[in-house]
């Protein structure tokens, strides 16, 4: 049921992001969906084979590959049976029913002007957050020398 | 059962298994994998109600969704990052031998 091999784990990671951002396309959210794969496929993904690389290399330690797989599968059922209930049982959801998404074309020069506008102090923090986490996770990986500080 | 019930349960559906796979997998990246599968439904439901919503021109979903992907790419980076150097110390990516606070 699950893969031994990491490679081929990040590579159907990397398929299933291309699917949901399929379903972004289908949903009008065009430039989400270029987003997801510029940023999920073309870097988390490769992101993720570096570092499986080097860590371990692609072969799955001998043994299980799992821990306590049918607790933990039978949690994640049971959320998934509750969020599928609350879903179909909804009264809120029945309302959103008459709304069609039909007349209403996102555009890129939309999102924009909110960027720069409505969302700028976000935006700002952002890069601020960007830049902070990218120093600490080469700070984090830097190799250690003795000697060196 | 209309569009947005689809979505909603495929949402649910990855994170379900998103959740299977970080609770059950031993390797810490593969955690990490079911985090990000997890984060992902979040951003599918943004969406999917940003555009079923009363008010689409409004932008939420989509800003909210751009902001969600940007902090989760730091924190992919930050994780992997954390699982080098924890691979670096202990020689093990194994998320149950790493069970001890001193370095």
């Amino acid at each position: 049921m699950c893969l031994r091999n990491l490679v081929h784990s990040a590579l159907c990671l990397a398929v299933s992001l291309v699917g949901l951002a399929l379903v972004y396309l289908g949903l009008g959210a065009e430039f989400i969906g270029w987003i997801q794969i510029l940023v999920y496929v073309g870097a988390v993904s490769i992101l993720i084979v570096f570092a499986i690389l080097l860590t371990r290399g692609a072969e799955a330690p001998p043994g299980r590959v799992t821990v306590a797989p049918w607790s933990g599968l039978s949690v994640a059922l049971a959320v998934f049976i509750t969020l599928a209930w609350t879903v179909i049982k909804s009264k809120v959801l029945a309302g959103f029913a008459g709304n069609s998404p039909g007349g209403y074309t996102l555009a890129v020069k939309e999102i924009g002007g909110k960027l720069v506008t409505e969302y700028v102090l976000p935006l700002q923090v952002m890069g601020l957050l960007l830049t902070a986490a990218l120093i600490g996770a080469v700070i984090i990986a830097l190799h250690e020398r003795k000697g060196w500080k | 059962m209309n569009p947005l019930h689809q979505y909603l349960l495929l949402s649910a559906l990855l994170f379900s298994v998103g959740l299977a796979g970080a609770l059950t997998r031993r390797h810490a990246i593969l955690v990490l994998v079911g985090v990000e599968l997890m984060l992902n439904a979040a951003n599918l439901n943004f969406l999917a109600f940003w555009r079923y919503g009363p008010n689409p021109e409004a932008l939420t979903g989509v800003m909210f969704v751009i902001f969600a992907i940007a902090v989760a790419a730091a924190e992919a980076a930050v994780g992997l990052a954390l699982i080098i150097s924890i691979y670096r110390h202990l020689r093990t990516s194994n998320v149950d031998e790493v069970d001890r606070l001193k370095g």
